[in-house]
């Protein structure tokens, strides 16, 4: 598939060029819609199409008035600002927990490995709408639900298999030897656990905490059961302007939303690298 | 330090050549048996491990499994019959005109004094709501006895007490008399109804009982015993065979002709276990019948097998969608030259990390009948504009949005095992003489059917479970059952039911996730590749 050979046939000729077209047009569905978003925000009236002035690409059809909603409407500045009250603490709850535990995991004896593996990765595997309704349940007894820790245990809880699996993943590189090296030079295992163990594997702490902090700054189910109109998050507010009165201003926060997806890709992808770099493996 | 200490001997003994020790066991650095130096080194590793993954394994515990085993735990809870009406709930046991006709007196007797108490604290429109759900027109049955249990003529007994010996009028007489076992044991019925109107009086109105005058139902119960024939000594010698009586069933009956339906009353005696299956009998359409046997429910009350095949064979369909697309794309993916695979790679992980709300936004926005894509077609020509594509708030618009959704989740895994398929078979078998559709169809396909079954089982988990996309893009006729089972936890408030159809769910996809784990290893889950 890679290049066509030159003593190809007209039909593979016509089929090589076909499938090309084949996975453009399936490329297409995967990244047209979220493009589309972008110049939809700029939209100047408060439709969700594009207007006759936009298709001209005329100055007038375009303007900001989404984002100045965006930034300046407490309807959505007050959702932003709860998202990033709750995912960073929920980011470092997982990460802190995550990680040593993972440390925990990597150890060549560890009894029941595998009930406590699956236990750990369960709040991945169980269906969002199933975590939220028994957190909603237990958080209510406990007199947790409605409340800001409520959301933000909440929230730790989902994040952290993503620590688990990324951060047990480099573990798997780690060599067990450089330690030993360290406690033979005199490091206590605090020490060497910063200088020695931390640095080696933060490609991982870091990726899994990117996925923890994503995995909360995205999460609606949840929040939308645990959490109370003080919680509400930036989700949470997309989500109900999505069903009930919809505003263009949520194409200018999808916007906002999409430049961090991005910034974080592309984060990851560097990190990534680095620890495959670190490892001795080539990229890729 | 002490771990350095521990870890090493495994190495030199592992190295030790096997029949080199003749004589006596071998001795570690510090003179104990070596078996025994490393049986509490490795104990010691195992309990540091443990150390390390404990304060996360307790954190998941509180916050995750117990709310987990708190759904479960509703999906057969039942306790709010017996603990709204415990006193007809045992006259119940003792009665035996059900099922044929509704119960005596004895029965009544009881649930008048519940009702009146249950009415003060306001919990039995909650009880006519939950037993609503097995029965239609029981909440509005409680709702309006409620109302008119406070006014029933039961205090005629009141009347003729106070009038027969004015003692019985005063509170702190009561409240000596109640406190005198022999007197407590003589009166059972009257001493439970007195317990019952203080702590009501204390609890729910906030009034100090030797203050306040007795309620009737208090008397009600006195008339009771007595008529029963109890002579307790040192107590008022009331005759009470002269008194002018009322029954309790007829004024039930005047309230609400229903309370004489022995199908309402099976109906309490069914769910006053505090345990039911009657949750999951609902969750698949079907309910207790008389007597107690399961038996579907009416043809047009059944909507959760619908529901559940419904969200089978929209996943089914998701998923295969997923399958036509992502295969030709992950073939490509692990067929182009790295450089260019990676960057082709972006347009796959953009929409993976982009927010999921922002995706269904966008399609919320493309599908309207005055979105992008009808405007599109329109202006193609494809579409008139009268009859613009009807995309959104039905199942086409969950399937699309959902595709688009879960395309990543089948291509990554897809890749990662296409990516082990070595070019060099298809090379051999194109040497041997085959085109190119044989050596697809014969070497490629069949090395990577693992990944179809890693993809489609994590795209069918995920589909089935899925509650936002459908809920906004859905409409009615594309939602699945996670929607369904918001609605009973936000809007119906039937927890029960929703604690059911959540535990059906869950046991469904843990059932899918064994088979992954079988199939793919739970270990080899990939994050972005």
């Amino acid at each position: 598939m890679a290049a066509l050979p030159p003593y190809a046939s007209t039909g593979q000729k016509i089929w090589h060029y076909a499938y090309r077209a084949i996975c453009a047009a399936i490329f297409f569905f995967l990244i047209a819609p979220i493009l589309v978003i972008i110049p939809l925000s700029f939209n100047a009236e408060n439709f969700f199409t594009f207007t006759p002035e936009m298709l001209r690409l005329d100055p007038e059809g375009y303007s900001l008035k989404h984002y100045r909603d965006f930034f300046g409407n407490p309807d959505w500045q007050v959702p932003l600002w709860n998202s990033l009250k709750i995912a960073p603490v929920a980011t470092f709850l997982s990460v802190a927990l995550g990680t040593l535990a993972a440390i925990g995991l990597s150890q060549p004896h560890v009894p029941f490995r595998r009930a406590i593996m699956a236990t750990l990765i369960s709040p991945m595997i169980v269906p969002l709408i199933i975590s939220a309704a028994g957190m909603y349940f237990f958080y209510s007894r406990i007199g947790l639900q409605g409340t800001y820790w409520g959301v933000v245990l909440a929230h730790a809880a989902l994040g952290i298999p993503f620590v688990i699996i990324t951060v047990t993943a480099t573990l798997v590189g780690f060599d067990r030897s450089l330690t030993r090296a360290a406690a033979n030079l005199g490091a206590g295992p605090v020490r060497t656990f910063f200088k020695v163990q931390m640095p080696l594997i933060l490609p991982g702490v870091v990726s899994g905490g990117l996925f923890a902090f994503i995995t909360s700054f995205d999460e609606v189910v949840v929040v939308l059961f645990v959490g109370s109109a003080g919680q509400k998050t930036l989700p949470w507010q997309m989500f109900t302007g999505l069903r009930e009165q919809i505003s263009p201003t949520i194409l200018a926060a999808a916007t906002v939303l999409i430049s961090i997806s991005v910034v974080l890709l592309v984060t990851l992808e560097v990190l990534r690298r680095r620890s495959e770099r670190l490892r001795g493996m080539s990229p890729g | 330090m002490t771990d350095s200490a521990m870890t090493p001997p495994k190495q030199p003994m592992a190295a030790l050549p096997g029949g080199e020790v003749t004589e006596g066991p071998m001795l570690a650095a510090d003179g104990t048996p070596l078996k025994a130096s490393l049986k509490r080194a490795l104990r010691r590793e195992k309990l540091r491990a443990l150390l390390l993954i404990s304060p996360l394994l307790i954190f998941i515990l509180v916050a995750f499994v117990a709310p987990i085993a708190d759904m479960l735990f509703r999906s057969v809870e039942n306790q709010i019959v017996s603990e709204t009406l415990p006193r007809t709930v045992a006259a119940l046991e003792a009665d035996e005109a059900l099922p044929e006709e509704a119960p005596g007196e004895e029965v009544f007797h009881a649930l008048y004094t519940d009702l009146v108490i249950a009415e003060e604290y306001k919990v039995h429109t909650r009880l006519g709501s939950r037993l609503n759900y097995e029965m239609t027109g029981l909440s509005s049955l409680f709702r309006g006895t409620g109302r008119d249990v406070g006014r029933f003529d039961t205090d005629i007994y009141t009347d003729q007490f106070v009038e027969a010996e004015p003692a019985l009028e005063d509170p702190v007489n009561w409240s000596n008399w109640m406190s005198e076992e022999e007197i407590r044991d003589a009166l059972p019925l009257t001493a439970d109804a007195w317990d019952a109107w203080t702590t009501l009086t204390v609890e729910a109105n906030e009034d100090d009982p030797l203050e306040e005058d007795v309620a009737d139902f208090v008397y009600t119960a006195l008339y009771r015993d007595l008529a029963n024939g109890a002579a307790p000594a040192n107590f008022p010698d009331v005759d009470v065979s002269s008194f002018e009586t009322v029954s309790i069933r007829a004024l039930f009956e005047d309230s609400d002709e229903d309370w004489l339906d022995p199908e309402v009353w099976q109906v309490i005696q069914t769910y006053s276990p505090a345990y039911t299956d009657g949750y999951f009998l609902n969750s698949v359409d079907m309910m207790n019948g008389p007597g107690g046997d399961a038996q579907w429910r009416p043809d047009d009350e059944q909507i959760y097998l619908k529901l559940f095949w419904r969200t089978m064979w929209m996943s089914m369909a998701i998923t295969f969608s997923c399958i036509l697309l992502g295969y030709p794309i992950a073939y490509l993916l692990s067929t182009l030259p790295l450089r260019s695979a990676n960057v082709l790679m972006i347009l796959v992980l953009l929409p993976f990390w982009t927010s999921l709300l922002v995706r269904t936004s966008a399609w919320k926005v493309l599908l309207q009948q005055q979105g992008v894509i009808n405007d599109t077609l329109v202006w193609i020509g494809i579409v008139s504009d009268a009859n613009r594509l009807a995309l959104i708030n039905n199942a086409t618009g969950t399937i699309i949005a959902m595709t688009h959704i879960l395309l990543p989740f089948m291509i990554l895994p897809l890749y990662s095992v296409m990516k082990t398929i070595p070019p060099s078979y298809v090379r051999a078998a194109k040497s041997m003489g085959a085109n190119d559709w044989t050596a697809f169809w014969r070497v490629w396909f069949p090395l990577s059917i693992p990944g179809i079954g890693a993809g489609s089982i994590l795209a069918f988990i995920l589909s089935i479970g899925y509650y936002i996309t459908p809920e906004i893009v859905g409409g009615t006729e594309g939602v699945f059952i996670s929607n369904r089972i918001a609605y009973h936890i936000s809007s119906s408030l039937n927890w029960g039911l929703a604690a059911a159809l959540g535990s059906i769910l869950l046991a469904l996809v843990l059932v899918l996730y064994w088979l992954y784990d079988r199939i793919v290893g739970i270990d080899n889950v990939k994050l972005g590749g």
